[in-house]
Formats: structure tokens, C-alpha cells, sequence
């Protein structure tokens, strides 16, 4: 099908964006790399009657490193995520995970803004985002605020955005000395979106037991499933098979809240997450070790 | 309202009116007469309208002509330089039998050129990956993994 008709608005700078929406509202959507939005529009679930383009926007899709974090712009593509050489360094849960997003034409596309505000429960970056404990900036006409990750998703597709806002940065604190990561997702054809998939860090302390530890899950609930009670389980520990098969039952049984699809069962879901716990936490462990 | 827009296809300046919501991939077919990108489901799942915008490989159907402003885009039309003279990459599809029907050919064709300039040498799995993101309903895929695997020999020869 073809999109309903809309006014098309290419500004040039941050400022005109928020301009632009606070003028405009809820009537008025981003477009991104449209990846999401456009099928959305073609199939006409979505029909803004404003589009704000933000490809044209000087100085939204940078990747840099400044001081301890890795500033990102909104527009940063995630095929430039991919490649990063500070993203690999400081962030490499997210070096690993990019690849498993979409296929490459998609990537060379696709933002890491527009997948955040999307905020699909079955999208990597949301999981990965609450996993690293990132912050959103968040900016409008009159303000601008800092909102954690943990805070940015409020169910399926829905955010803590505003109408009149756009996420303009992200920041990431470099991974903490002795972090060790794992992502793991299983999808029925690469690329697709997965059926269950899990972002894994372990930090250890000078002896070696666990210092903190992140289990978050994508296609688990109505967002990123961030399992803080199986991740807490581990916290003092030394990493052995017993507790890291109990914390990922309690995780698949207990935190975890998967709907089932066609493609698998809730149980099947669940069945799912308990592996990819057991054996991302394994190689988090290990990697935690080795990286100092 | 239409904006005006220019851009270069196929190494082509054209400038055109268009209406904002004028997909990339109805321009490029109906406006400038390129029909070889294809349009199988406009949700960016079957890969039949894939180009390169900029050089890289992207879904015609997920973009608005009017985005395309100022940008430079390559289509399968762009590849030979006439019937005789066909581009590595198409010559193999011919040889290897890489296609039947040929409604998803130009799709991979504008995806596989970047990933070979990528991976001059790829192995068969990755070429099956960079395959996913591309659906045949003909050939089964085996002899289109063939046709990219040829292609790169011959690809590589060239440089050499
Ligand atoms: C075939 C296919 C397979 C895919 N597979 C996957 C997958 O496996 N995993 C996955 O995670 N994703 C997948 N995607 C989605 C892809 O990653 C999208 O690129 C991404 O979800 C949306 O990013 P975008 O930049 O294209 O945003 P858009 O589609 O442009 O925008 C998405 C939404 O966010 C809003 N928005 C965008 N940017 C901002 C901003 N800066 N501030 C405020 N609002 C904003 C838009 O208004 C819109 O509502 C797939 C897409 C396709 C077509
Ligand atoms: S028509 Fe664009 S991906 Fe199918
Ligand atoms: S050759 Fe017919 S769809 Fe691929």
C-alpha cells in the first residue's frame, strides 16, 4: 500500500526540529531512518500528518568518546554502531549485539534514536540501552533533561518522551574494569526479530566474585525485562554451575513475562531464556577475568 | 504540497516535483522509468527494491523521493554498460544460473556489490548471511550463493 499524504518538513538544525514539534505536537512525527515508521505508514497504521525529517540535521549522528562515556547521537546509524572503534573498546556488549539487529541494508539505515523511541519489546537497543545503564537526552523548545534508561520505556512502544521532545544523545558509561558481556538471541532466520534473547554483564571484584551483574531480555514482557532479582542472586559470589542455573530458572520463571507468538510458545519462551542465561553468563564470567 | 528535487541516478542528474509521500521505489519506477528495482511487499522484509543510496545497499520502498534530494543512487540499471558488457557480478548470475524468474535479482545484485567490496574473499556462510536480508521464491538460494561465489573470483581477478 501507499502512505497517506503529509506535510514534509528537512530542517537543518537541532533547533528548528524542536520548533517544528512544539508547533505541531502529537500531529507531527520524527523520521528517522524510517525503518519502522515507513512500513508503519505504507500499511497506514501510521498516519502523521507531519513528518519532521531528521536526516538533515548537522551534528545529530556523531560517536564520540569524552572523558569516561561514548556520546552518540540520535541519528547515529546502527551500521555505524557496528564498526565503531570506541563502541568496541568501551561498549563491546554493544560491538556484539549490533549485528544481530535487522539485516545490513536495514543497518545502514536504521538509527539507534529512532530503534530507543520506537521502544519495541522484541528490538535489541532497548535491552541494550537498560543493560548499560545508559542515559537519554531528551530535549524540546524550552528544556532539555537527562532520563535513565530504566526509566525511558513505559510498555510496548510507548516512552517517557514527551510530544513536544526529541531524543537528541546517548550516553554510555565505558564498561567498568573486570566486566565481562555476552549477548545471545535466538532468531528463526538472521535478521529476523528474535523469538527470546538476553544481554548479559558481570563485574568482578579484585577476588574474583561477582561485584554487580545485569540480565536483561528482549520478546519478554511489554519491554526491556531487566532481571534484577537473578542478577542481585549472583552479587558476592563466586561464579559456580549451581548458582548460575538457579539464577537463570529464577530469571526465566519468575522475572520474566513472555506473551507467545506464532513462531513459539510462552513455554518455549522461557525454555529459551533459562539457556541463553546459563550460557551467557558462563562467557561473561570467563570474558570478566580476562579484561582488566 | 511537491518539493523540488535533484538528484543523480545512475550517474543522471534529474530534477523532478514530487509530493512527499512519493516512495523512493515508485519514483524511481514510475517517474524516471527504471523498473528494474522491483517492489514485492513495501515493508522492507523482501529486499526486491533494494539500491544503493550514497553506495549503500538500502530499501527504496522505506524512503521518500523527496529525501533523496541532493543524494546520488546506483539501480540495477546501472550496472552494465550495455547488453554485451554486463558487470562481473551480473555475467556470474547469467552463468551460475543465479536467478529464474529474476523478480529478486536486482535486489541482490544491489546488495551483494557493497558486501563484495567488503569481503572481496567470502566464504560460502557469509554469503548466505548477507543473503538473509534478500527472499527468493525460485532459485532455493544454491545457485545464487554460486553466482556471488564466482562473481568474487572474478571480481578479484580484475583487481589483480
Ligand atoms: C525487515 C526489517 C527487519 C528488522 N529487524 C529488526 C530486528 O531484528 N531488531 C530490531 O531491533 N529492529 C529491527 N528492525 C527495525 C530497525 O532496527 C529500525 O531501524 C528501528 O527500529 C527504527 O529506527 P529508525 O531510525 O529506522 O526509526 P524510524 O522508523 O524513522 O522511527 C521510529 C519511531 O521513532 C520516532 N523517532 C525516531 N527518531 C527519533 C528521535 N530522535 N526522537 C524522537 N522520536 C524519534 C519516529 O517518529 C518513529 O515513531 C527491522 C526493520 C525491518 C524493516
Ligand atoms: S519492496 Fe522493499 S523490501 Fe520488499
Ligand atoms: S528468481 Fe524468482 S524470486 Fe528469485
Amino acid at each position: 500500500m501507499k502512505p497517506a499524504s503529509f506535510d514534509y518538513h528537512a530542517p537543518n538544525t537541532i533547533e528548528e526540529v524542536v520548533t517544528l514539534k512544539s508547533q505541531y505536537g502529537d500531529d507531527a512525527k520524527f523520521l528517522a531512518g524510517g525503518q519502522s515508521l515507513v512500513p508503519a505508514m505504507n500499511f497506514r497504521i501510521a498516519q502523521p500528518s507531519v513528518l519532521i525529517d531528521l536526516n538533515r540535521v548537522s551534528d545529530l549522528s556523531f560517536i564520540r568518546e569524552d572523558k569516561k562515556v561514548i556520546r552518540i547521537g540520535s541519528m547515529a546509524r546502527e551500521r555505524h554502531l557496528e564498526f565503531d572503534a570506541s563502541i568496541e573498546k568501551h561498549a563491546p556488549l554493544l560491538h556484539e549485539a549490533v549485528p544481530f539487529i535487522a539485516h545490513p541494508q536495514i543497518r545502514n539505515r536504521g538509527t539507534i534514536g529512532g530503534s530507543i523511541v520506537n521502544a519495541d519489546p522484541a528490538a535489541e537497543l532497548p535491552v541494550l540501552m537498560t543493560a548499560l545503564s545508559a542515559k537519554l537526552k531528551a530535549k524540546s523548545k524550552s528544556a532539555e533533561r537527562w532520563i535513565d534508561a530504566k526509566d525511558f520505556f513505559a510498555g510496548m512502544f510507548t516512552t517517557a518522551l514527551m510530544p513536544d521532545e526529541v531524543l537528541a544523545e546517548i550516553e554510555l558509561p565505558f564498561a567498568e574494569a573486570r566486566t565481562g558481556w555476552s549477548f545471545m538471541e535466538v532468531a528463526p532466520r538472521a535478521g529476523d526479530y528474535a523469538l527470546m534473547g538476553v544481554a548479559t554483564l558481570v563485574t568482578l571484584d579484585e577476588n574474583g566474585k561477582c561485584k554487580s551483574a545485569k540480565l536483561v531480555y528482549l520478546n519478554a514482557g511489554d519491554g526491556p525485562v531487566d532481571a534484577v532479582e537473578a542478577a542481585q542472586s549472583l552479587v558476592g559470589e563466586s561464579l559456580n554451575d549451581t548458582l548460575i542455573e538457579s539464577a537463570a530458572l529464577h530469571a526465566s520463571e519468575k522475572e520474566i513475562n513472555p506473551f507467545g507468538n506464532m513462531h513459539a510458545s510462552a513455554e518455549f519462551q522461557r525454555h529459551l531464556a533459562k539457556t541463553l542465561t546459563k550460557q551467557t553468563l558462563k562467557i561473561a564470567a570467563e570474558r570478566a577475568t580476562q579484561e582488566n | 504540497m511537491t518539493h523540488t528535487i535533484t538528484l543523480t541516478v545512475n550517474g543522471q542528474k534529474y530534477t523532478r516535483e514530487v509530493e512527499p509521500r512519493l516512495l523512493l521505489s515508485d519514483f524511481l519506477r514510475h517517474e524516471l522509468g527504471l523498473t528494474g528495482t522491483h517492489v514485492g511487499c513495501e515493508h522492507g522484509v523482501c529486499g526486491a527494491c533494494t539500491i544503493m543510496f550514497d553506495g549503500e545497499s538500502a530499501r527504496s520502498c522505506l524512503m521518500f523521493a523527496v529525501q533523496a534530494d541532493g543524494h546520488e543512487i546506483t539501480t540495477v540499471e546501472g550496472l552494465a554498460k550495455d547488453k554485451d558488457d554486463l558487470h562481473p557480478l551480473q555475467q556470474s548470475f547469467w552463468e551460475a544460473h543465479g536467478l529464474q524468474c529474476g523478480y529478486c535479482t536486482p535486489g541482490i545484485l544491489m546488495t551483494m556489490i557493497p558486501f563484495l567490496k567488503q569481503n572481496p574473499n567470502p566464504t560460502e556462510d557469509e554469503i548466505r548471511h548477507a543473503l538473509s536480508g534478500n527472499l527468493c521464491r525460485c532459485t532455493g538460494y544454491q545457485h545464487v550463493v554460486d553466482a556471488v561465489k564466482l562473481a568474487s573470483e572474478k571480481m578479484r581477478e580484475i583487481e589483480d
